[in-house]
């Protein structure tokens, strides 16, 4: 660290003479996976080895030579404002922490959006969320993204990716986080594909073909980890503006700049190899990233260097790193890899494995705890026996009691004596609120306003609900919360506890069974199986143009019934036709397939009335179909399209189709050409479709022999 | 070696219309003055394989092929030509030549192969692995002269079109993914169950399948029997080996196929397996760890076949001979950058005139030509990088520029051949001028007429 913080004038002063460079901390995740802990209080104070996990991603930052911080936060705004008030990090030279509060920001979208406003951003920044630790260093990876800046102004962003490979059964990575699938031009770096779980249920990547027309090689990578920490120019704030609709950083903003290929933008990737970085995304990645910590993958964040406010621990041999003023008794055993923090005292044949225990605990005689992450101030009684679980500031567990792996118990919340808590469970003081959005993305406002309230009331000690709350025992106090059958079944995944073996085994199995069948569709025929393919996208336009074709109708319905000008029907039909991304063609076929619609639809009692319909139709409205008869070829079309309405309506127009014709012909919609082309082409098909050529010979023959006196 | 080597010489292939014929099929059109086919046989007959099949198609052609054969590899090479009907396509013809396959490893050459890349070099990489199948591929725009301004430019406008998509994995030994014909312009479909089990693939479009193949016997047939519908190798076969390569069919059936002693078989693999293994010191590839499962325990048994590739360096010469394009580019490099595959000595001008052949007055022969036995040339003559052919009689003030010219050809004072293939027996009249065209054996152009870019067939 200080080796660093010397080395700092002289890179500013190299690199960036006068432009400080800036980070953009997210402190708000915007999700609900640390719930119900989150709650109470917000994910970036959560500790984390005990500090705080902002106080990592700060001292990163700091070390990386930005200059200016701004935080944004959004729900428990007020606790991480006050917080760093008292933190050290304000009072650094150098380096600037300033808050944005927000209120109503529903997602990191919204965040970068109202951060836009502030217009404090310029230039290159960071961008990274408050709960992500890290001691990469950044220098390589900023120069890395200005020298494609220069040479590419489209270059907005770098995204820094790591090695870690996906258990294959799981599917996930050992932080808990899905399996990732991106495309990378191993020369450029240039990020070409993005897919995370949310479309993860085909056996098959499709890659677009235009990947390998500019490049003669590519990367398909599984074993890749998003490490959240973005380089990004100043674009990139802008284009959540543009883009209102982005929320996700990852599944809205990412994938949205890769299938955008108007703009042009393009992202790129940063590998980093013997650094560390990673998110707490989950419960699981909290386990694994203590893990790391404590194992000093990450120095220097380590316990035993003080690089924030919290109290630095000593290190022991076998990775046991103990603080000041431990009482502990002699016939206590503690194991490798364990955190033991200030004030804490542990009694008699108590074993302690891979743990961490926070300051001021109170652990009684005959405990066994394995796999744990205990916060400050926890008193756990004689006899407890405690396996991969999280336990909040203040919690009591009564003598004998149980927790099964996975357990999360918020703040204070108490276990009864001898009370067996279930595997996976998540206990808190605070009732399930009822309405659970089963969408990530949470009204973070709503969840404020409904929570602040029953958070003061029990901070006051509230009797009345001590008595209600029996879910944890005889005076445990807390409520479990519920898990629905979906949730419980992914509850696993993100999870402290390590995956069970059966749960492995079942998967492994369904893996290979999916195999089985993805294998078996694959070889269908390869004829057949492209034949379906175009079966397919042949479907899907027509479906497409059925739709525009219904549009078509019900604008120009609607421009009869209101009267509206012809010019403002002819512009919606132009833009729904951009819309569509259909020709011009169609848009005449179905501005006339409408037409014809409306004459039937208006009520007529002969074929001469229908004609009649027809002709006060076409006289009052045939001015729309100009800007889109062109040519010839659009003519014919129409003349196609009517021809099949003759077969499908009921036939009601196939008798008077020459006259219909004929009309047409006269108020100069279709063409002497485009007739005889039609009836040209007509010359060579089926019987069956040349009945309306030979129905219109005469009429054909006519329009012959007039030409011909022209000549 | 326990390779047994079939060699697809084709038969009178439609897209060298109007070169080939019945009397010269596609394997006996002369590339420097000699057969295509005799560059796989010599290729192969330098790497010490003397017992192999020749597989012709069409009933008709056999017997020329077969007669050529005896006659110029009599004594250096055991062949025993086989003739299959017309249209089988690659998977058919062996098929059809099945009762003659014995060896554990089938090695599958087209004949009409041109490149100095070692066949033993697959076979190795194909052993090494115990692969069920290796392909040879080459770096793709092979045929490309860059340093000649014309041809040059054609190379850019050909660029897009793509041979192969193939995926390998980090060490470039595997074959994930592979498409072929017209899958290559679709979009490109991964199975993710390939990509989770090797966590990176690099596809690329830069490479080309030589067509030349290694497989182990029992898959190739097997999956011949099973797969009636299969008639490419290279469409059909080595697509299907490569997806199911994590899911293997083949192996699985094989044991039920081969009755009993299969457990011994099986024993036995696995034991040469292991041995592989740990002669090669190497860590276990994906499919074995992938086999095992994870921590070595699998509640099913999980099959897996390995698919290989060979990847020849990029200083290797490798072409095709599969369209008039390529058969003026084969030529054109034989005779240029890769002449040691003409197997001829080249004079102090690089190029090589036969000492029967006559050569008029102030005419000159420029470098990279061949000029066969017995021709003769009359005065002022020019010949910049051709070929022609044994037997030609050339008039006075001809002009014969990027062509190649076969045997018994007569040229009348005057003309002017430019990017041309003339085939065999024909005769141009006085002042003809060919540009562009592919004239068929024994055509006519009478005195003074001009072609471009035509194909004359007789």
């Amino acid at each position: 660290m200080g080796a660093k913080k010397g080395g700092k004038p002289e890179d500013a002063a190299e690199d960036m003479p006068h432009v400080p460079l800036k980070a953009i901390l997210l402190a708000d995740s915007f999700t609900t996976k640390f719930w119900p802990i989150t709650l109470e209080c917000p994910k970036v104070l959560l500790p984390l080895v005990n500090t705080r996990m902002i106080d990592y991603t700060l001292a990163w930052l700091e070390s990386a030579n930005v200059e200016e911080v701004f935080v944004f936060c959004c729900s428990h705004s007020k606790q991480i404002i006050s917080y760093l008030d008292k933190s050290k990090w304000v009072k650094q030279p150098n380096f600037s922490v300033t808050t944005i509060e927000s209120l109503n920001c529903i997602s990191a979208g919204d965040a970068l959006r109202l951060i836009y406003e502030r217009n404090v951003i310029n230039g290159d920044f960071i961008l990274i969320s408050g709960d992500t630790v890290s001691n990469m260093v950044l220098k390589q990876a900023l120069d890395e993204h200005k020298e494609r800046r220069q040479k590419d102004n489209n270059a907005v962003m770098t995204m820094v990716i790591k090695q870690s490979k996906p258990s294959q059964i799981t599917r996930q990575t050992r932080l808990g986080t899905d399996e990732l699938f991106m495309v990378i031009n191993p020369t450029t770096k240039q990020l070409l594909y993005y897919e995370d779980k949310s479309d993860n249920l085909k056996g098959n990547l499709t890659l677009d073909k235009s990947f390998l027309a500019e490049n003669t090689s590519i990367s398909v990578h599984n074993d890749k980890q998003d490490c959240y920490i973005d380089i990004c120019s100043e674009e990139v704030l802008s284009l959540f503006t543009d883009n209102f609709d982005y929320q996700h950083l990852r599944r809205h903003f990412v994938k949205g700049l890769l299938v955008d290929d108007i703009m042009g933008y393009k992202i790129f990737t940063h590998e980093i190899h013997s650094d560390y970085a990673a998110r707490i995304d989950n419960f699981r990645s909290y386990d694994s990233i203590s893990k790391d910590i404590i194992q000093r993958w990450t120095y220097p964040f380590v316990p035993d260097v003080q690089f924030s406010t919290s109290n630095s621990a000593n290190l022991e041999r076998h990775g046991i790193y103990r603080a000041s003023e431990i009482s502990q008794s002699y016939s206590a055993n503690i194991g490798r890899f364990t955190y033991i923090g200030k004030g804490s005292s542990i009694g008699g044949r108590t074993i302690i494995l891979n743990s961490v225990i926070g300051e001021g605990c109170k652990i009684g005689d005959d405990v066994f705890i394995e796999g744990c992450y205990i916060w400050n101030n926890v008193t756990i009684e004689d006899g407890c026996k405690l396996k991969h679980a999280i336990l909040c500031d203040g919690v009591v567990m009564k003598s004998e009691s149980v927790l099964e792996p996975g357990v999360i118990l918020s703040y204070n919340v108490v276990v009864g004596q001898g009370f067996v808590v279930p595997p996976y469970s998540k206990a808190s003081l605070l009732p399930q609120p009822v309405q659970q959005d089963s969408d990530e993305e949470l009204e973070y406002a709503d969840n404020n306003s409904g929570i602040i309230p029953i958070t003061d009331t029990l901070e006051n000690g509230n009797i009345g609900l001590k008595l209600e709350l029996s879910d944890l025992g005889i005076g445990g106090r807390g409520f479990i919360w519920s898990i629905s059958e979906v949730d419980h079944e992914e509850e696993w995944r993100h999870s402290v506890a390590p995956i069970p073996e059966s749960k492995l085994i079942e998967l492994t199995q369904t893996a290979f069974d999916n195999l089985e069948i993805n294998v078996q569709e694959d070889n269908v025929l390869p004829v057949l199986d492209e034949q379906e393919s175009g079966d397919e996208s042949d479907d899907e336009i027509r479906d497409e143009y059925q739709i525009f074709e219904k549009e078509i109708e019900a604008t120009f319905l609607r421009g009869v019934h209101e009267k509206v000008k012809e010019d403002h029907i002819i512009l919606e039909v132009n833009s729904l036709r951009l819309s569509y991304n259909l020709a011009l063609e169609n848009c005449a076929s179905a501005l006339f397939y409408s037409m014809m619609k409306l004459a039937l639809d208006t009520p007529h009692n002969s074929p001469a009335n229908l004609v009649k319909n027809v002709n006060d139709v076409v006289s009052c409205w045939g001015k729309l179909l100009k800007p889109y008869l062109q040519g010839i070829d659009d003519e014919i079309e129409v003349l196609m399209k009517f021809e099949e309405m003759c077969l499908e309506n009921g036939n009601e127009y196939a008798p008077v189709f020459v006259q219909i014709l004929h009309l047409l012909y006269d108020k100069d919609i279709i063409q002497e050409e485009a007739i005889l082309k039609w009836a040209d082409e007509r010359e060579d098909a089926d019987e069956s479709d040349k009945v309306f050529v030979k129905q219109s010979e005469k009429f054909i023959q006519w329009l012959n022999e007039a030409s011909e006196e022209e000549d | 070696m326990d390779f047994q080597v079939v060699v697809l010489a084709g038969g009178t292939s439609k897209k060298l219309a109007p070169l080939v014929s019945r009397d010269v099929p596609k394997s006996l059109l002369p590339v420097a003055n000699r057969p295509v086919l005799s560059y796989v046989l010599d290729l192969l007959e330098k790497t010490n394989i003397k017992d192999l099949i020749v597989v012709v198609e069409g009933e008709d052609t056999d017997g020329l092929v077969e007669h050529w054969i005896s006659e110029a590899y009599v004594d250096r090479l055991h062949v025993q030509v086989a003739s299959v009907g017309e249209e089988v396509g690659t998977a058919g013809a062996l098929r059809a030549i099945a009762h003659h396959l014995t060896a554990s490893d089938i090695l599958v050459v087209s004949g009409d192969l041109v490149c100095d890349i070692s066949p033993g070099a697959v076979a190795a990489a194909h052993r090494r692995h115990d692969a069920v199948v290796t392909a040879l591929f080459c770096t793709a725009p092979v045929s490309g002269l860059p340093e000649s301004g014309p041809s040059g430019g054609k190379d850019k406008t050909k660029k897009p079109v793509r041979h192969n998509i193939v995926g390998l994995d980090l060490t470039q030994q595997f074959l994930l993914y592979i498409a072929a014909g017209m899958e290559v312009e679709k979009d490109i479909k991964v199975q993710k169950s390939i990509l989770r089990a090797v966590g990176k693939m690099e596809i690329r479009a830069d490479l080309m399948d030589a067509h030349l193949y290694a497989f182990k016997r029992s898959v190739l047939q097997q999956v011949l029997n099973q797969k009636q519908t299969f008639r490419s190798l290279k469409q059909d076969v080595l697509p299907y080996l490569v997806k199911t390569q994590l899911r293997s069919e083949i192996l699985l059936n094989e044991a039920q196929a081969e009755g009993n002693g299969n457990e011994t078989d099986c024993y036995n693999t696995d034991k040469v397996m292991l041995s592989q293994l740990l002669a090669n010191a190497s860590t276990p590839s994906f499919h074995e760890v992938y086999a095992l499962g994870p921590n070595g325990f699998s509640p099913v048994e999980r099959k897996t076949h390995k698919c290989c590739v060979y990847i020849a360096n990029k200083t290797k010469y490798c072409a095709r001979l599969n369209s008039i394009q390529a058969y003026s580019d084969i030529n054109r490099d034989v005779t240029g950058d890769a002449s040691h595959l003409s197997g001829y000595s080249f004079s102090g001008h690089n190029n090589v005139i036969h000492l029967s052949a006559v050569l008029g007055l102030k005419t000159t022969v420029g470098p990279q030509c061949m000029l066969g036995e017995g021709s003769q040339m009359g005065d002022k003559c020019s010949v910049k990088r051709s070929v022609i052919g044994r037997h030609c009689r050339i008039g006075s003030n001809v002009k014969v520029v990027n062509s190649v010219i076969m045997n018994h050809v007569t040229i009348g004072d005057g003309c002017s051949i430019q990017g041309s293939i003339i085939s065999s027996n024909v005769q141009l009249q006085e002042r003809a001028v060919l540009k562009d065209c592919q004239v068929g054996a024994g055509f006519v152009v009478t005195a003074g007429r001009e072609y471009k870019g035509e194909s004359l067939p007789k």
